[in-house]
């Protein structure tokens, strides 16, 4: 093997915050190199300064012996650098050839572009059509469309940011196949992650992030994930503690619920059942953007259905409103905090009142009690470890992970009889991950129904006592978590989207 | 090199000085301009914003003047700053005030001559009615169709203007007038007049709608959880959502307080100051409190202050085009300048200004 990229001592700060501190890293030809760190361990700010999205303060680097210091995207892809983001950047609206051409400096004839399209898909086992339009693809699919997009232009290192979370595991080892396939012929892989066990199965070197800095560089084979976990995240983690519950009476009921979505190209739900005890804690599995949001929607009643539709404790809510279901006892923490589940530029206090007004009784005669909802606002930052330099600050002043302390602690403050939560942990901590799945599990405990949204197959496995999955606004049958193993789970949640993309049909 | 950063949190400091930094930077550039047109721009300052107070000459009969147009500006503005806040944009304030006007003209010529105490309560209740239906409009068309509610309000504006000149020399026509357009003057019919309430001072009974309108709207927006839920509507409309707001009842609830609110203003005007309907009678105060409303931050008090304010250049700049010999034009400018400083300098407030390339901050 030969050195294909070389990083050395590179530091790039922002103000108040250093997100990357004498970083060095070297990858070879066809090497599949993890990047490996918790959410803001500054791997997406070394990418992006290896993508020519973001310039190092210091440091330099050496890409096939030659200095290499892109000022743009466009630099970095000429050099032979390419990426496919966590985030793809489609139109929706233009089918997948069209999509690959708005990707290219030059892009052949449309025709020519769909046969190269073609062949580069059946050479490495990615089905994809360039005729369909890309708004009617799943999220596998349409990371496809950018992996495509990259090798389209022959790539030396190809940049995976987090790639699997939009993934089934069956849609996940077709992917495993193909970044093989192309470490066989020569192409580097640098792939970033924080799934351990993936990273064990796939790569072949490993660079740990923390707090900015390379704390060790290890091949994931010869560690286990417990290692590497904690090499990650800096202290011993322990899983948290379940307790044995026994069930009360059905607090929830949706019964063949069935809203269109109110989010352009979103998904429908279709025929939605389910049913959650008291003590229960009900998890939904589901690869992004089939139905998750609409089902939070749903069951929040910021999207109103047929009264009988959904029921609490056997009353019809379907056409009642968030306030009026929080008045029954079902709160809510939707996966996006800022813009829904928080208002940005709002101070905590106005955050803390914005849901929380009706069940902690913050208003009288419409008149608001400040004094009553700071305290309010106060406790969740103490109970819930949000750290913050005060309730005055306001919610977009807070890191992703804090802020979803907040939101999550918002609602499980309000002594909630049904909590619906999507992605309870995304972007946090692994330690706070922990105390709020830990959190949810006590409110369990004491007698709330709980459902968990999540993409996040581990944290379900670990919180779930039943188990669901959604695809394509379809909700299958809730199965007990026991004896559940992994392959069930993948097919539950639709087996791998458009593996025959021939008789692929909606 | 100058670079903008964000802020954290926007800051309080520079959301109250904002304002007053624009203001300034208006004088400088408008002195600027006023000297480059050959006039002294301290005298040209002092005639805008002094002289309409102080001057032992015009004061008696200016400083009445600024609360006569301060008092619909402000009115207006309180009701359409609700919205503004809301993400609602009610445009049409100047064709409700038209219709609030109409509506309580014509209840108070309905009983001319009569004399009874219930007739000018009844009037501003037609007012109020007037500029609230007249806002249903475009807020039903917006809830129920999803119309553009900007384009409609704006549009009936014109609608209105057409309305008030077919009423003019048609159904509201003096009969006495010998045949000219307009209608009674109801300042000289007491059971409908707005009068003066205290003389000299330009106060009446819509000043007085204008200064209760402020309290109300100040405590609506600090403690009351319409307000809560009008801010949050305006910042983040899923997390309004998420708190339980129903999208059309908020669009209806906007957009009828500030119908309403410029409707009061027309029939306030009409009975008072204008004293009746004639086909010139509305002279932009709709329009003007957009800017004033945005001068004030959508703040009860900014804009009590910046109703003030825009009336105070105003009456100085037709007491400095006669003064001073300057063109209305270039008083008009200044008044732009005002509203593109502010806008230009809010900026501030969000983002904090650094001198020279970013710097590594040491861990």
């Amino acid at each position: 093997m030969t050195e294909l990229l070389k990083v050395e001592n590179v530091t790039k700060a922002y103000p108040g915050v250093v997100a990357n501190a004498d970083v060095s890293f070297s990858i070879q030809r066809g090497e599949i190199h993890a990047l490996l760190g918790e959410n803001g361990a500054g791997k997406s700010t070394l990418v992006k300064m290896i993508y020519g999205l973001v310039r190092p303060d210091k440091g330099q680097m050496t890409l096939l012996g030659q200095p290499f210091a892109p000022a743009e995207p466009r630099a970095a892809r000429a050099a032979g650098v390419g990426m496919v983001f966590q985030h793809f950047s489609l139109f929706e609206a233009l089918d997948v050839a069209e999509n690959v051409a708005l990707g290219m400096e030059n892009p052949p004839p449309m025709k020519t572009l769909a046969a190269r399209i073609r062949k580069v898909s059946e050479d490495y086992g990615l089905p994809l059509d360039p005729a369909r339009r890309v708004g009617d693809l799943s999220a596998g699919e349409r990371q496809r469309v950018e992996i495509i997009r990259c090798l389209l232009q022959d790539p030396k290192l190809l940049i995976m940011d987090e790639p699997t979370s939009v993934l089934t595991p069956q849609e996940v080892a077709i992917l495993f196949r193909t970044l093989r396939q192309l470490a066989a012929e020569g192409t580097a892989i640098l792939y970033i992650s924080h799934k351990l066990e993936e990273i064990r199965t796939l790569c072949d070197e490993a660079t740990i992030l923390r707090r900015g800095r390379v704390v060790a560089t290890c091949t994931p084979r010869e560690r286990s994930a417990r290692e590497m976990a904690e090499l990650m995240v800096g202290t011993t983690l322990t899983p948290p503690a379940r307790r044995n519950r026994p069930l009360g009476a059905v607090a929830l009921e949706v019964i063949g619920l069935s809203v269109a979505s109110p989010i352009p190209f979103g998904t429908s739900l279709k025929d939605v059942s389910l049913r959650v005890a008291r003590g229960e804690v009900l998890g939904i599995a589901g690869v992004a953007g089939n139905g998750q949001d609409e089902l939070l929607l749903a069951l929040s009643g910021e999207v109103k259905a047929p009264r009988d539709a959904v029921r609490i404790d056997g009353k019809g809510v379907g056409d009642q409103g968030p306030n009026a279901r929080r008045a029954l006892g079902l709160v809510s923490a939707p996966e996006e905090r800022l813009g829904h589940a928080a208002a940005p530029d709002m101070s905590l206090v106005e955050n803390a009142l914005l849901s929380g007004v009706v069940r902690k009784g913050l208003t009288k005669r419409g008149f608001i009690d400040w004094a009553a909802t700071r305290i309010f606002a106060e406790g969740i930052v103490k109970d819930f470890d949000v750290r913050t330099p005060g309730t005055h600050v306001a919610a977009r002043a807070l890191s992703g992970g804090n802020l979803q302390k907040f939101v999550v602690g918002r609602e499980l403050s309000q002594s909630p009889g049904i909590i619906v939560i999507n992605q309870p942990t995304w972007g946090v901590d692994a330690a706070a991950a922990a105390s709020i799945r830990q959190a949810i599990l006590d409110r369990a405990s004491d007698g709330a129904a709980v459902v968990v949204i999540s993409q996040d197959l581990d944290e379900l496995l670990e919180v779930a006592d039943s188990f669901a999955a959604l695809n394509e606004g379809r909700l299958t049958p809730p199965r007990p978590v026991e004896g559940l193993t992994v392959d069930e789970i993948g097919l539950m949640m639709g087996g791998a989207h458009g593996m025959e993309v021939a008789h692929h049909a909606h | 090199m100058l670079r903008l950063e964000k802020r954290a949190s926007p800051s309080a400091y520079w959301q109250a000085a904002t304002p007053i930094l624009a203001v300034i930077l208006t004088m400088i550039a408008g002195g600027i301009m006023f000297a480059l047109l050959g006039k002294n721009p301290v005298d040209a300052m002092r005639t805008i914003f002094l002289d309409p107070l102080f001057n032992p000459q015009f004061a008696s009969y200016s400083r009445p003047q600024l609360l006569v147009k301060a008092g619909p500006l402000i009115l207006i503005a309180i009701g359409l700053s609700l919205g503004f806040r809301a993400g609602i944009w009610n445009i049409g304030a100047e064709g409700q005030y038209i219709m609030g006007a109409l509506a309580g003209a014509a209840v108070g010529l309905a009983y001319y001559p009569t004399e009874a105490w219930y007739i000018f309560p009844l009037m501003v209740i037609a007012g109020a009615l007037g500029g609230w239906a007249w806002a249903m409009i475009p807020a039903i068309l917006r809830s129920r169709f999803h119309t553009n509610e900007i384009l409609v309000s704006l549009l009936l504006v014109y609608v209105a203007e057409n309305i008030l000149a077919s009423m003019s020399i048609g159904l509201l026509r003096n009969p006495e007038g010998g045949g000219f357009p307009g209608s009674r003057n109801l300042s000289q019919y007491p059971a409908a007049a707005n009068p003066e309430l205290i003389a000299g001072t330009g106060m009446h009974w819509g000043v007085a709608a204008a200064f209760i309108a402020v309290i109300f709207a100040y405590i609506l927006l600090q403690r009351h959880i319409l307000g809560f839920h009008i801010k949050l509507a305006g910042q983040a409309p899923r997390a309004a959502r998420f708190a339980g707001v129903n999208p059309g009842a908020l669009v209806i609830l906007c957009f009828g307080i500030s119908g309403a609110l410029a409707g009061l203003a027309g029939v306030f005007e009409v009975a008072g100051p204008a004293g009746k309907i004639s086909i010139d009678f509305n002279v932009g105060y709709g329009f003007t409190a957009i800017i004033v409303a945005f001068l004030g931050r959508l703040n009860p008090i900014g804009i009590l202050l910046a109703g003030l304010l825009m009336a105070l250049t105003y009456i100085g700049g037709e007491l400095a085009q006669f003064m001073l010999g300057l063109p209305a034009a270039a008083i008009q400018a200044f008044q732009g300048m005002l509203l593109f400083f502010l806008l230009a300098v809010d900026v501030l407030s969000n983002y904090r200004i650094r001198l020279g390339a970013p710097k590594v901050v040491k861990s």
